[in-house]
């Protein structure tokens, strides 16, 4: 049986190039480069050449990319590093009903400690108007965070309009791009934010490792205490290998990317087309402003549990939105922001293409997908029927 | 012989062979998230991390469900301090924290001044060992934490660890211990020492960087924790975040390795230990061990080699790979805290050299080590009027200095 990954929006799987790269690492290079020695300095001059790749994928300078863990600490790194920094300024921050869990929920423990949160909605396709955001403005706002491209339905949000609002105000714009950033163009000179989160493994570099983006001068917070790493503002070992993954990741991001946005819109539309063939299939999210790649369906009286299990069984595997909600299985937060009918909701499965996916698969995968509903849909009705003769 | 020759496994530590290739398929084929819930690569991967977390369990004596990945030792300690300040501040806003810390404790214990907190900074005696009847006088009804480390990093003194649990356990307040530098060097039971939290580190144990693990006790007492990252709720809520996988698994390998080879282990860096102290201590002179001379880290020999410049050793031994102090802290030249806090002065401080030995070391490395170390300083202090006023008998703590 043919085994077709449909899930890179919770893991994109390492590109051989980036494995190399990082290989070295891993093994005989592995001195701290915090060491003075010899090859503590080696490891040094390494990381700072990462550093610089990762810097360049979204042109900014080397010294305003600090690394992180992952996105969800970098997410947090901003808002509550600084919020902390600037609290003498005001208690209020913006973000959106669909930000990230990392965003929402560090804005929730920031209400516990006094600050006030304006979550500004979003419409039927997950977009965000800028205007809302405006509107939400007050005088004692002191952050904006909003998502690039949402993670469950790929909306793309006009983070231009929505920078340029911030700056008007004075206000500081944060940008969660974990999404975009190596998908889409992020240039942060271009998006007019001050602060945007990446991670290395949305774009097939490794996990363990992010980066937050704070343009030059920006007070922050440090995040974590101790040894005084990424000039004193995230302390603890550098993850080198790993590092080195980003970088190399993001030197093929920036220069693949037109062939890759070409390569997936192709395959996603195609994807899309032949799904929404299916009778009572929906598209969630934005028909035009998406992520190339990503495919968000409900179809009715079909929920998404039975759906991505039997795929599962035809070896298609896909997604139900958010890997971190997926222990939940409950709607997720981000289609209920939307106002997607709760039952549509339900069913939502998330096909999100790589660039490993080829053509002939999404042959397989409209072969299989629309006999999959049938079937679940044929048992929902024998269900019915039955349960509609034992009440007789 | 390779060189440089690496002594320097207190700062890090190559990745065991058998770590690495445990760890390799999860950077290629299975890369799936452990989250995802709907397909195999996700199950996969959570069934491996959870085979980790066992591992990483057996090795300091808990529960699979009491350990927390975090993406290092840092980190750890940030979650343990910062975690138990949010919560407990009801309780009480009192810290009592050593002096010869590492900075990740030190500096979040800072912060928590900065906050509001108060810290007593528990002094320590010659050999690095916290002062237990000073610990039981400074506790008050308002302390809520204990940090005190296993091992320490630079000196590698072992505090009574299990006799700091009994009266932490005795007067209500929780005891987190930093066991960074130690884990897998010696043996650690957290229910038999009275260990509340423990922060881990993969890297110093020849596993990956990027990971650690913070032990929270969930009975007896059940230890409460506010995350320091928020999110979608990963690890019981304490911290949020993707789990990277493929380190996971190096940690868990790397722990199920140190304890099968812990004993055999621990006698061999011994030896080690002994074999370059004794040639040092036999060829030079003014020569002193900092830290504990028997209750120590194994695989750690802090000398001061008087008159001669931890930096410029650093220089003259290029070909083997020292720490002139934690390697956190060598960048601004600074004597080390650690070292001004067991009272030795300042020129100690500088003159002071970590060796720090590792699996990979070999007996023969360590002679080399010997015969270079007592080379360089020979002739370094070749060039030092005041190792040559010492030799003449005058008392240089007794010279008033000119100023020029």
């Amino acid at each position: 049986m043919e085994r077709v990954y449909l899930d890179h929006a919770s893991n994109t799987p390492l590109l051989p190039e980036v494995r190399e790269a990082m290989a070295p690492y891993l093994d005989g290079e592995f001195a701290n480069p915090s060491s003075l020695h010899g090859l503590g300095r080696r490891s040094a001059k390494v990381l700072e050449e990462a550093r610089e790749k990762v810097a360049s994928l979204i042109g900014a300078k080397s010294e305003e990319v600090i690394f992180t863990s992952c996105g969800t600490e970098a997410n947090n790194f901003a808002l509550k590093g600084f919020t902390a920094a600037n609290e003498k300024k005001g208690r209020h921050i913006i973000v959106s009903s669909i930000e990230h869990f990392s965003v929402l929920h560090a804005a929730r423990r920031l209400e516990r400690q006094g600050y006030r949160v304006t979550r500004v909605p979003v419409d039927l396709t997950g977009w965000i108007d800028p205007q809302e955001v405006r509107g939400a403005i007050a005088s004692d706002t002191i952050l904006i965070s909003i998502i690039h491209a949402n993670n469950e339905v790929g909306t793309i949000e006009p983070i231009r309009e929505i920078a340029r609002i911030a700056k008007e105000h004075g206000i500081l714009f944060h940008a969660d791009a974990v999404s975009s950033c190596g998908t889409i163009p992020t240039n942060v000179a271009e998006l007019g934010v001050d602060a945007l989160t990446l991670a290395a493994n949305s774009f097939y570099g490794p996990v363990g490792v992010a980066a937050l983006y704070l343009r030059r001068g920006t007070k922050i917070f440090p995040f974590l205490d101790g040894g005084g790493q990424e000039e004193g503002r995230r302390s603890g070992t550098e993850n080198l290998p790993a590092i080195v993954g980003m970088g190399k990741a993001a030197e093929l991001a920036h220069r693949q990317m037109e062939a890759r946005m070409e390569y997936l819109s192709r395959l996603r539309d195609r994807l899309i087309a032949g799904l929404l063939a299916i009778e009572g299939a929906h598209l969630n999210g934005h028909p035009t402003e998406r992520l190339p790649g990503h495919v968000s369906v409900s179809v009715s009286d079909v929920e998404s549990e039975p759906l991505l299990l039997s795929l599962d069984m035809e070896g298609i595997f896909v997604g139900n939105g958010s890997a971190c909600n997926s222990k939940a299985m409950k709607s997720s937060h981000v289609l209920q922001a939307m106002g997607v009918p709760e039952p549509l909701a339900q069913g939502a499965v998330v096909l999100t293409l790589g660039i490993g996916n080829r053509e002939e698969e999404i042959a397989v995968v409209l072969g299989i997908f629309p006999k999959v509903v049938e079937r679940l849909r044929k048992l929902n009705r024998t269900y019915a029927s039955q349960a509609m003769r034992s009440v007789k | 012989m390779k060189f440089p020759i690496f002594l320097d496994n207190m700062s890090t530590t190559r990745v065991d062979p058998r770590v690495l290739e445990e760890m390799l398929p999860y950077f290629s084929e299975e890369f799936g998230n452990a989250a995802s819930r709907n397909h195999p690569y996700g199950w996969k991967a959570e069934q491996k991390v959870d085979e980790s977390r066992s591992r990483i369990a057996r090795l300091i004596h808990c529960g699979p469900k009491e350990i927390v990945f975090t993406s290092g030792g840092t980190e750890s300690c940030n979650l343990a301090i910062k975690g138990v300040c949010e919560i407990y501040r009801e309780k009480g806003d009192h810290l009592i924290v050593g002096t010869t810390e590492h900075r990740a404790v030190i500096d979040v214990a800072r912060r928590m001044e900065r906050s509001g907190f108060r810290v007593t900074y528990l002094p320590v005696d010659k050999t690095g060992i916290a002062d237990l009847e000073a610990l039981k006088k400074e506790i008050t009804d308002k302390t809520i934490l204990i940090a005190l480390m296993y091992g320490n990093h630079e000196i590698g003194t072992i505090h009574p660890v299990a006799e700091i649990g009994k009266i932490a356990k005795e007067r209500g307040v929780l005891y987190f211990c930093d066991a960074a530098a130690s884990q897998g060097f010696v043996p650690m039971d957290v229910e038999a020492m009275g260990i509340d939290l423990l922060a881990l580190s993969a890297h110093k144990i020849y596993g990956p960087k990027g990971i650690g693990a913070l032990y929270v006790r969930k009975k007896n007492p059940r230890v409460r924790l506010a995350p320091i990252i928020d999110g979608g709720g990963a690890e019981r809520g304490m911290r949020s975040g993707t789990l990277n996988v493929p380190a996971i698994v190096g940690f868990g390998k790397a722990c199920e390795l140190a304890q099968a080879e812990m004993e055999t282990e621990r006698e061999r860096l011994w030896k080690l230990n002994e074999k370059l102290k004794k040639a040092i201590e036999s060829s030079l002179d003014y020569v002193h061990l900092n830290g504990h001379p028997t209750q120590r880290l194994p695989n750690i020999l802090n000398m001061s080699l008087e008159f001669v410049e931890g930096e410029s050793i650093l220089m003259g031994i290029n070909d083997i790979a020292v720490s002139s102090g934690s390697a956190c802290t060598t960048a601004t030249l600074e004597p080390s805290y650690v070292l001004i806090a067991l009272g030795a002065g300042v020129e100690l401080a500088h003159t002071s050299i970590r060796f720090s030995f590792g699996r990979f070391n070999t007996e023969e490395e360590i002679d080399f080590t010997a015969k270079r170390v007592i080379e360089t300083i020979t002739r370094l202090r070749e060039m030092s009027p005041l190792y040559d006023m010492a030799k003449e008998g005058i008392d240089l703590k007794n010279v008033t200095w000119k100023k020029e």
